[in-house]
């Protein structure tokens, strides 16, 4: 056992094994470029995760046979019950997750890469002693910083989406120069660290942990504050912010253990999250910079100017049936008030009624529609809609003058012609669904109260708009019942 | 009030200002219309087909008579003659260009409404004779071209040889040369178009044809007009002309400069050098012609076989359409001037459509009209500072292409500095690190964006291999160490599974219809 264990040709294997699982975490992503291959993409990632646990497994008990540390047994044991009771609980949450809680479970698994990151950090540092050098030091710091600012953001934005905290804007006075000035004292605070070799008399710590459990108070406080000052309707963005932020922590502990499976899964997982986040952004037409420095989503106090728009209309679900009985084409565009209300089953009630009438449905979907990117498509899919009617804003936008009916679903900003229209709008020059130029509208909203933007639409005082208030779920049933049955 | 509709008096004039149609239209605004007899056959409306709409035929002195008088031309001195005093009289007048007519209309005492003096904004298209009629001129430039040209438009191969398509250039993209492109684009040609104005590349696309660009710079014009251009530019555009008419099987020209001659854009030299059988028709020989051998109305065919044509009567050549066109833009006229409804014309002079247009009103000049004020065009202030700040619009110069060379460059060397002082360990791992950030950036890229959210989830899986450190560290000796560590194996692992189940659970759900 013990000769196996030490062999070099076991070390051999593990790096081998590392290589491998680097590979197949690439295949994971590349696969979930499309549907069709997207399961074979994360069948890719699970296999090679796996394989990459085994080889660290591996890794610990050489390590260990070595005569580093506690010995093979209780290392592995150490290792592998952990492991089993956190597969237990995460498998328990993946299962019983709701799809529209998906935004709120992505954001708390955030916040364990970034604890995670932040404990092997302090442990890299209590480990190496006086040892580390100047770049491990600056290593460890890094990771700590980024882990901290991860996690307590990730915890802020779970408690947000899930409406435990309020979701508005913290804004405090000069945020921004706080912000800043956390980051000059980190930097400070780096500069002592890794300057520091002297230790508590005769044990290996050094009383450079002091600079280090400082910079963490002020990290754990920055991922707060920045994620706070960010109102809910932009956690989009916040979450593949954060998703980003998780990759660089785990990158930056692949650096301090400098072990390059860790470094490569974590540059991966950081560009995926950086380039989410961009998208995101052109689509809300906001600059990147100012999201990935946070407290973006408040900027610019919106005026609440009482303008006259007008009278809105209102219709009944019955005769929002009739209309769409005598339509020939339809398209939803749904938003986060249709997650809210769990309309999604009964929209694809709807949907399937519609299409088996012969009437042409599509779906509209904005890129910040919900709250994450891609929610109601997920949604959707839950409801079993099938994907190839479901189209992207620039897909669907032509074609909506074509159309009779759309179906506004619990969605505001996103269909607001004041982008286009309105050049003083805060929301102006975001690309919005068009949906005012098919031949009907109807929104389904529950009060005239303005949307996440604070900005009134237009929309619902055109001459081809009409209101249908209550919940969008109660309502949808109402129009699957009351729609005529043909034969 | 009764509207007049005469037959056109100049000769092959087949125009009539109403059509059957357009004649009952203006019925149901409370007018009593009459239509002088045969005023409708050279634009195929005989006279009973307005009897049968319930329009009356009349003779010509009762036309003449009428309350408002709607023709297509201009009046001659005699039909002026004829005029009430008091009377409204609706055409193409050109006031810019006829000084003279104006003096005696004004002579005459009566209203006279210029349908060309139109103001060219949005509220006032539907009743833009020039855009309706430049729409079918377009349209059938190229029809006349097909019709002197001696091959087919559209390429085949067939069994008794190849035909090439034929290339046609359109100069000019205002709404003729935009007509001219789709007709030819639809009969299968191959279209390209060139405009002054880099900013209608969009429009002549959108139509099939592809914009052609002088290449050299070309500043985006912020006012909507053409820029006066630099000799070098001109030299260049004028190389331009050359190259592409001598390429072309068709050329069609249709550039004018409002109140001047038409500029000569083709020249004797490029005709001579062009394709035997080619065809190039001047839809702007009516001021002077785009090419040099353009004879007004004219067919002219050179030494080398180019056919020149300089037909100014394109719009009339489709008689019947071009009417019903011209009778919907006095029906809206109209309807604009009756807002009752009830037979009686109102002109109200604050609305700067109706003040654009109206040339004399009882006998009193009112021409030329003050210049209007394009809505979107910001109101001038007498203080430039104050323009300056509500004009976000402007866009953005473009960055200089080669910053970003110079960017990479710094970024470049600062990290050759960092390298050369860094431990070697460290630069092989940044190396991967580096390269990995590259490879997830083309990864992520392609991913569509209905499965971002799967995406997320995945992504967020695997960097749960920060369990990796964990495990590297739970058997160290420091129980503090061991402590965390079990603690991080813990959470991450919370994260790999929920991770990866999760992501399968959503995939399951996604299916096609």
């Amino acid at each position: 056992m013990t000769d196996l264990l030490l062999s070099e040709e076991l070390t051999g294997l593990v790096q081998a094994g590392y290589v491998i699982a680097a590979v197949l975490f690439i295949a994971a992503l590349a696969g979930l470029s499309k549907h069709e291959t997207a399961k074979r993409g994360n069948i890719a990632g699970m296999v090679g995760m796996g394989i990459a646990l085994l080889s660290t497994l591996v890794l610990a008990a050489q390590n260990a046979e070595a005569g580093y540390g506690r010995g093979v047994a209780l290392t592995l044991v150490l290792a592998l019950v952990p492991m089993a009771i956190g597969g237990v609980i995460g498998a328990r949450r993946a299962r019983s997750v709701e799809m529209t809680g998906m935004p709120e479970l992505i954001a708390l698994l955030h916040s364990f890469v970034g604890l995670a990151a932040v404990l092997v950090g302090i442990n890299a540092f209590v480990e190496y002693g006086p040892f580390a050098d100047g770049v491990a030091n600056v290593e460890i710091f890094l990771g700590v910083f980024i882990g901290a600012v991860t996690f307590t953001g990730s915890i802020v934005a779970n408690l947000k989406l899930s409406a435990k905290m309020k979701s508005s804007p913290l804004v405090l006075p000069a945020r921004h120069l706080l912000n800043l000035a956390i980051i000059v004292v980190s930097f400070v605070l780096l500069l002592w660290f890794a300057g520091s070799d002297a230790t508590f008399g005769d044990s290996s710590l050094r009383i450079a942990i002091f600079p280090l459990l400082l910079m963490l108070a002020l990290a754990l406080f920055l991922g707060f504050h920045l994620v706070a000052a960010i109102g809910g309707g932009d956690m989009p963005v916040v979450v593949s912010m954060l998703n980003s932020y998780s990759g660089w922590a785990a990158a930056a502990a692949g650096f301090t253990l400098g072990n390059d499976l860790l470094i490569i899964t974590g540059a991966l997982v950081g560009s995926s999250g950086a380039i989410l986040s961009y998208i995101m952004c052109q689509a809300m037409n906001r600059s990147f910079v100012s999201v990935i420095a946070g407290g973006f989503g408040s900027d610019g106090t919106v005026t609440g100017e009482a303008r006259d728009y007008g009278e809105h209309r209102e219709i009944q679900a019955a005769e929002t049936a009739e209309l769409l009985a005598g339509a020939s084409s339809v398209v939803i565009t749904p938003g986060y008030g249709m997650a809210v209300a769990q309309a999604q089953y009964p929209v694809a009630e709807l949907t399937r009624r519609l299409r088996a009438a012969g009437v042409e449905v599509r779906f509209g979907i904005h890129p910040v529609a919900g709250r994450l990117p891609g929610h109601m498509n997920v949604l959707l899919a839950e409801a079993k809609v099938p994907y190839d009617i479901v189209l992207e804003m620039d897909e669907i936008n032509e074609d909506l003058a074509q159309t009779d009916v759309v179906l506004v679903i619990g969605a505001n900003d996103t269909v607001n012609p004041a982008a286009q229209d309105e050049p003083g709008s805060p929301i102006a020059g975001m690309p919005v669904l068009e949906v005012w130029h098919a031949r009907d509208v109807v929104v389904f909203k529950r009060s005239m109260a303005t949307g996440y933007a604070g900005v009134q639409n237009p929309l619902f005082f055109r001459e081809n708009t009409q209101m249908l208030f209550g919940d969008a779920k109660d309502q949808v049933e109402a129009i699957v019942a009351a729609l005529p049955v043909r034969a | 009030m009764r509207i007049g509709v005469p037959r056109e008096s100049a000769s092959g004039q087949t125009l009539v200002a109403a059509t059957a149609t357009t004649a009952a239209r203006l019925q149901k605004l409370g007018y009593d219309v009459v239509v002088e007899r045969g005023a409708g056959e050279g634009a195929d409306v005989p006279d009973a087909a307005y009897t049968a709409e319930g329009v009356r035929v009349g003779e010509a002195e009762e036309v003449w008579a009428s309350d408002v008088v709607v023709k297509v031309d201009a009046p001659t001195e005699a039909e002026i003659a004829q005029l009430r005093p008091g009377a409204t009289v609706v055409g193409m007048l050109a006031p810019a260009r006829s000084p003279e007519l104006v003096q005696r209309l004004s002579d005459a005492r009566v209203t006279a409404l210029a349908m060309d003096a139109v103001p060219r904004i949005s509220r006032a298209q539907s009743m833009d004779v020039l855009s309706s009629m430049a729409n079918v001129a377009g349209y059938r430039a190229v029809v006349e071209a097909a019709h002197a040209f001696g091959r087919q438009f559209t390429g085949q191969v067939t069994a008794a040889g190849k035909i090439p398509p034929a290339r046609v250039f359109v100069v000019g993209a205002g709404v003729a040369g935009l007509a001219a492109i789709g007709a030819a684009n639809s009969m299968g040609a191959i279209v390209r178009a060139f405009d002054v104005r880099p900013e209608v590349a969009e429009q002549v696309e959108s139509m099939g044809a592809e914009f052609v660009r002088v290449e050299m710079e070309q500043e985006v014009s912020s006012d909507g007009y053409a820029k006066e251009m630099t000799a070098e530019q001109e030299a260049a555009t004028a190389a331009m002309y050359d190259e592409e008419a001598r390429n072309a099987d068709i050329v069609i020209t249709t550039a004018l400069i409002p109140g001047r001659p038409a500029p000569v854009l083709v020249r004797a030299e490029t005709v001579a050098g062009m394709k035997n059988g080619s065809v190039i028709v001047d839809m702007a020989a009516a001021n002077g012609g785009n090419c040099e051998l353009t004879q007004r109305d004219q067919r002219v065919v050179t030494d080398n076989l180019v056919t020149i044509l300089g037909y100014t009567d394109l719009a009339g050549r489709l008689a019947a359409q071009t009417s019903q066109l011209y009778g919907t833009n006095i029906v809206n006229l109209m309807t604009l001037l009756t807002p009752e409804k009830d037979g009686e014309l109102r002109l109200d002079l604050d609305d700067v459509v109706q003040r654009g247009l109206t040339v004399v009103r009882a006998g009193e000049v009112m021409w030329p009209p003050p210049p209007v004020q394009v809505s979107a065009a910001p109101a001038a202030t007498p203080e430039p500072a104050a323009t300056a700040a509500p004009e976000p619009a402007a866009p953005k110069p473009p960055p200089d292409p080669r910053r970003k060379y110079y960017a990479a460059g710094l970024g470049a060397v600062l990290f050759a500095l960092a390298a050369a002082y860094a431990p070697p360990d460290f630069l092989a791992h940044i190396t991967v690190f580096v390269l990995a950030v590259f490879v997830g950036y083309y990864v992520i890229s392609n991913v569509a964006h209905a499965l971002h959210t799967p995406l997320m989830a995945e992504t967020n899986a695997i960097s749960g291999i920060i369990l990796v450190g964990g495990i590297l560290q739970v058997g160290n000796e420091n129980i503090a160490v061991s402590l965390l560590a079990v603690v991080a194996v813990l959470v991450a692992s919370i994260n790999i599974f929920g991770g990866f189940l999760v992501t399968l659970r959503m995939l399951q759900m996604f299916r096609k219809g």
